[in-house]
C-alpha cells in the first residue's frame, strides 16, 4: 500500500482543487482575488489544474490601490491573457475620486484599509457571491481561525465568534441575498509549502520575489522601495541594495529584505532558514496586535 | 514527506499550550517576531513567563479573556513530516469544537496531568476520539517533573486509561511520560525517565504508520462537477471531476453510476493536466467514461461488485452544534459527500453522556454540544457506507433552512 501515499504537496494540492471545485459548484458567480502575489498566482495555477481541459470559470478580481509595483501589473495582464479569463478591477483611486473614501493623512498614511471599500463595492457591483483568496492560516493569528468557506454578512463583515463549524470535507456555502462568501483553498499551506510548490510546478512569478538591485530607503525596520509615492523624511536617504520581497502589496508599505537569492531554488533554501514571519515587513500589520482581525471583520481579504 | 493531522484538546492548566509551543519552538516553526510579540504581551499582562498560548489564541476576545473560543490550526514541519494541529478548547463549546477538530484528524493527542490522573475531561476526549474514529491516539502523561518522574505513577495512569479505553473503539494507543515545560521526552529523550523504553513524542508523531488510514478497499467517487470544455481541441470531452473518497480506480475498470445504475468503463483519468493510470484517496481527479451516460453532481461512481447502501432512513450519531435546539417538525438540508437532500429528525433514540458513555433514555430534546443517536428520514435515497468503514461516505452535516447555519454533524451507523 505504500505506493498509495501522497506527498504533502500532492495532498495539499488535492485539497485545494477539491475546494475550488466546491466553490464552482456551490456558487453562481465566483471571483478569484488576484493581487499578482505568489499566493494568488498559486491559486490561479491550482484553478487551471482543477478545471483542465476547460478554462478557469472564475473572473479574476484585482483590488488596485493605485500604488503598484509596475512589474506586478505587467505580470497580471500577461497571465490574464494567457489564461483567457476576464479581469475586473476594484480601484481605490476611483473610490477616492468618487468621494466614497477619504485618503488617509499623517505619517503612517496608507491605502491599505481603503481597499476594503473598493473590494466590497466591486463585489456588489459585479454580483459576486464568493471571492476566492490566497489567504493562509499560518500567515497571521486571526487567519488561523479562518474557515475554507467563510461567511460574510450583507455589510461584508466577518463574525469570527459565530463561524459555522466546518467538518470533514463538507462545506456549507448557503447564504441569503446580499451576503457573500470568501473561500480559501490554500488555508492549510505554509509559506514554505507555497515556495516548494512554485518550484516543483515551475510556476512563473514576478521577478520582484527574486533578489535584484533596487533603490530603497530604511524605514520602520525594513527596506522600503523608492517610488513616486514616497516622500523622504528627515534623515532618510535613498540607497541601492540587493533585495527581494517576501510578499507583494501596496508599494508604499511593502518592505523588502536584503538577499542574494536570485533563483527560486535559492529562495526556497532561504525561506527554510527564515526566522521572521513574512508579514513582519508589512507595516499594515504592525499597527496593533489585532489589526488583521479588525480589518478582516470589516471585510478585508 | 507526508502530512499528519492531529487534534489536541485540553483546558488552560494542563499544559497543552506549553506543549504545542514547545513542538513549534523546537521544530523552529515559531518565528522571532512572533515570539517577540508574545513576550511583550506576556510582560504587559504582568506574567513572569512567556505565555505560549498567546501564539494560538489569535482573536481579540480570546486574548482579552484568556480563553480559546474556536478551533485554531497550527503548522509545523520536521524533515520527516508536515504536521497540521487542530487545537481545540477544552471548556466552553468543547464538544462542538472537539468534534470539528477530530473530523479530519489521523491522530488524537490527549494530555493527562500526572498529579491528577484521569479526570472527566480525559474521558470526554477519548470518547469523542472513538466516536469520530480517529485512527491513532497518543496519551501524554504530562508534568512528570512534578511527581519526581515516578514510574509507578505513569504505570498507574496507563493502566487506568487502558481499562477505560477497553469500552471504546480505539485501536492504536501509545503512552509517553513527558514534561512539556522542561522538555522531557517531547523532542529529546529524558535522562530522568530511564525506566521508559518507548519513543519520544515527536519521534512517535514522525514515525507512526498512517498509510493505511485511508480506505483503499471500497471504490467510491462522488461527482463534484462536470467538465466540458467546448473547445476545438477537446470538442467531445466530458469529464467527471471529484475527489476519490476511498478505494482505487483504474483505467479500464468497469463502473456503475449511482443512483441511475447505468454501467460503463473508465476511459481516462486526469490528475491535473496529466493523464494517469490509476487514482486513489485523497486525490482530486477527472474521470472520463467510454459511454455517454447521464451523470450529475451528487452521483457516485462505484464498482459493480462493491456498492454502498441506498436508503432514505439513516441511523446516525448526531452532534448538535447550534445554539437553538431543533424546531418541532423542522426540515433540514442534509449535506453528504457532494450530494444534498432535505431531511427531518424522525426520532431521538437516546442521548449520550459524553463523560461516562452511559445512555440517557427518554430525553427527546437536543441542545448545543449534545450527542444523540437519531433516526433521519431523507427526501431521496442517500448513497452511504457506515462511518466505521468510511469516514467520507459515512459522514454528514445538517444545515438549517431558515438560518443557513450548520447545526449538526452526523456519523452514519451500520445497519442492524
Amino acid at each position: 500500500m505504500s505506493n498509495y501515499q501522497l506527498s504533502h504537496l500532492d495532498e495539499l494540492e488535492a485539497e485545494a482543487i477539491y475546494v475550488l471545485r466546491e466553490v464552482f459548484s456551490q456558487f453562481q458567480n465566483p471571483a478569484l482575488l488576484f493581487s499578482g502575489g505568489k499566493d494568488s498566482i498559486t491559486v490561479a495555477h491550482l484553478a487551471k489544474k482543477a478545471f483542465y481541459p476547460a478554462k478557469i470559470p472564475f473572473t479574476f478580481l484585482h483590488v488596485d490601490t493605485g500604488h503598484n509595483f509596475p512589474e506586478t501589473i505587467k505580470f497580471r495582464d500577461d497571465l490574464i491573457e494567457e489564461l483567457g479569463v476576464r479581469l475586473a478591477v476594484g480601484s481605490v483611486q476611483d473610490a477616492i475620486d468618487d468621494g466614497r473614501v477619504m485618503e488617509e493623512t499623517g505619517a503612517n498614511a496608507s491605502r491599505n484599509k481603503l481597499q476594503i471599500t473598493a473590494l466590497l463595492d466591486t463585489i456588489e457591483d459585479e454580483n459576486f457571491d464568493v471571492a476566492i483568496g490566497g489567504g493562509r492560516r499560518d500567515e497571521e493569528k486571526a487567519r488561523a481561525k479562518e474557515r475554507f468557506f467563510s461567511h460574510r454578512d450583507e455589510f461584508g463583515q466577518w463574525d469570527p465568534k459565530h463561524q459555522r463549524p466546518e467538518l470533514w470535507n463538507l462545506f456549507n456555502g448557503k447564504y441569503n441575498p446580499g451576503e457573500h462568501f470568501r473561500a480559501f483553498p490554500i488555508s492549510n499551506w505554509t509559506e514554505f509549502d507555497v515556495w516548494q510548490y512554485i518550484m516543483r510546478e515551475n510556476i512563473e512569478i514576478p521577478s520582484l520575489y527574486l533578489a535584484h538591485e533596487r533603490d530603497v530607503i530604511w524605514r520602520d525596520n525594513t527596506w522600503l522601495p523608492m517610488s513616486e509615492h514616497i516622500v523622504l523624511r528627515d534623515g532618510e536617504k535613498v540607497e541601492k541594495k540587493k533585495i527581494r520581497f517576501r510578499t507583494l502589496g501596496d508599494i508604499t508599505i511593502t518592505g523588502g529584505i536584503e538577499s542574494d537569492a536570485d533563483t527560486i531554488e535559492k529562495v526556497v533554501e532561504e525561506v527554510s532558514a527564515m526566522r521572521q514571519t513574512e508579514r513582519g515587513n508589512r507595516s499594515d500589520d504592525k499597527r496593533s496586535e489585532t489589526s488583521m482581525e479588525d480589518r478582516k471583520k470589516e471585510g478585508y481579504f | 514527506m507526508e502530512i499528519l493531522r492531529f487534534t489536541t484538546a485540553g483546558s488552560v492548566d494542563d499544559g497543552k499550550s506549553t506543549l504545542i509551543g514547545r513542538l513549534l519552538y523546537d521544530s523552529k516553526s515559531i518565528f522571532e517576531d512572533q515570539l517577540d510579540q508574545v513576550s511583550e504581551t506576556s510582560k504587559r499582562k504582568g506574567l513572569e513567563h512567556v505565555d505560549l498560548s498567546l501564539l494560538t489564541d489569535g482573536l481579540r476576545a480570546e486574548r482579552e479573556q484568556g480563553i480559546t473560543i474556536d478551533v485554531a490550526y497550527r503548522y509545523f514541519a520536521t524533515p520527516k513530516r508536515k504536521f497540521i494541529i487542530a487545537d481545540t478548547p477544552g471548556h466552553i463549546q468543547y464538544t462542538r469544537n472537539m468534534v470539528t477538530g477530530a473530523s479530519t484528524a489521523n491522530l488524537a493527542l490527549i494530555l493527562i496531568d500526572a498529579r491528577k490522573g484521569l479526570v472527566e475531561q480525559t474521558h470526554r476526549h477519548a470518547i469523542i476520539a472513538s466516536l469520530l474514529q480517529i485512527p491513532h491516539m497518543i496519551v501524554c502523561v504530562n508534568k512528570m517533573d512534578l511527581v519526581d518522574y515516578d514510574e509507578a505513577i505513569f504505570e498507574k495512569i496507563q493502566e487506568e486509561f487502558k481499562e477505560f479505553a477497553a469500552k471504546l473503539n480505539l485501536k492504536d494507543i501509545r503512552f509517553v511520560p513527558i514534561s512539556a515545560l522542561k522538555g522531557d521526552n517531547v523532542v529529546n529523550r529524558s535522562e530522568k525517565t530511564s525506566w521508559y523504553s518507548g519513543e519520544t513524542l515527536l519521534h512517535t508523531l514522525e514515525n507512526i504508520y498512517i498509510s493505511s488510514d485511508n480506505n483503499y478497499i471500497d471504490p467510491r467517487f462522488a461527482v463534484q462537477t462536470i467538465i466540458r470544455p467546448h473547445s476545438d481541441k477537446f470538442h467531445d470531452f466530458r469529464g467527471y471531476a471529484g475527489r476519490i473518497s476511498s478505494g482505487v480506480f483504474r483505467k479500464g475498470d468497469d463502473i456503475v453510476a449511482l443512483p441511475s445504475g447505468f454501467t460503463s468503463r473508465i476511459k481516462s483519468i486526469f490528475n491535473g493536466m496529466e493523464e494517469v493510470d490509476e487514482a486513489f484517496p485523497p486525490q482530486s481527479v477527472t474521470i472520463t467514461l467510454e459511454d455517454d451516460i447521464d451523470i450529475s453532481r451528487g452521483d457516485m461512481l462505484v464498482r459493480p461488485d462493491n456498492q454502498p447502501q441506498q436508503t432514505q432512513d439513516l441511523d446516525v450519531m448526531l452532534c448538535w452544534m447550534d445554539e437553538q435546539p431543533p424546531r418541532p417538525r423542522a426540515k433540514y438540508i442534509l449535506k453528504h459527500t457532494t450530494n444534498e437532500a432535505r431531511c427531518m429528525i424522525k426520532d431521538i433514540k437516546y442521548k449520550m453522556n459524553i463523560n461516562t458513555l452511559s445512555r440517557i433514555e427518554g430525553d427527546k430534546t437536543l441542545h448545543m454540544n449534545d450527542i444523540a443517536r437519531v433516526q433521519l428520514r431523507t427526501t431521496k435515497a442517500m448513497l452511504w457506507d457506515p462511518y466505521k468503514s468510511n469516514r467520507i461516505t459515512g459522514s454528514l452535516i445538517l444545515v438549517d433552512e431558515a438560518t443557513n447555519n450548520t447545526v449538526a454533524a452526523g456519523m452514519i451507523r451500520r445497519n442492524k
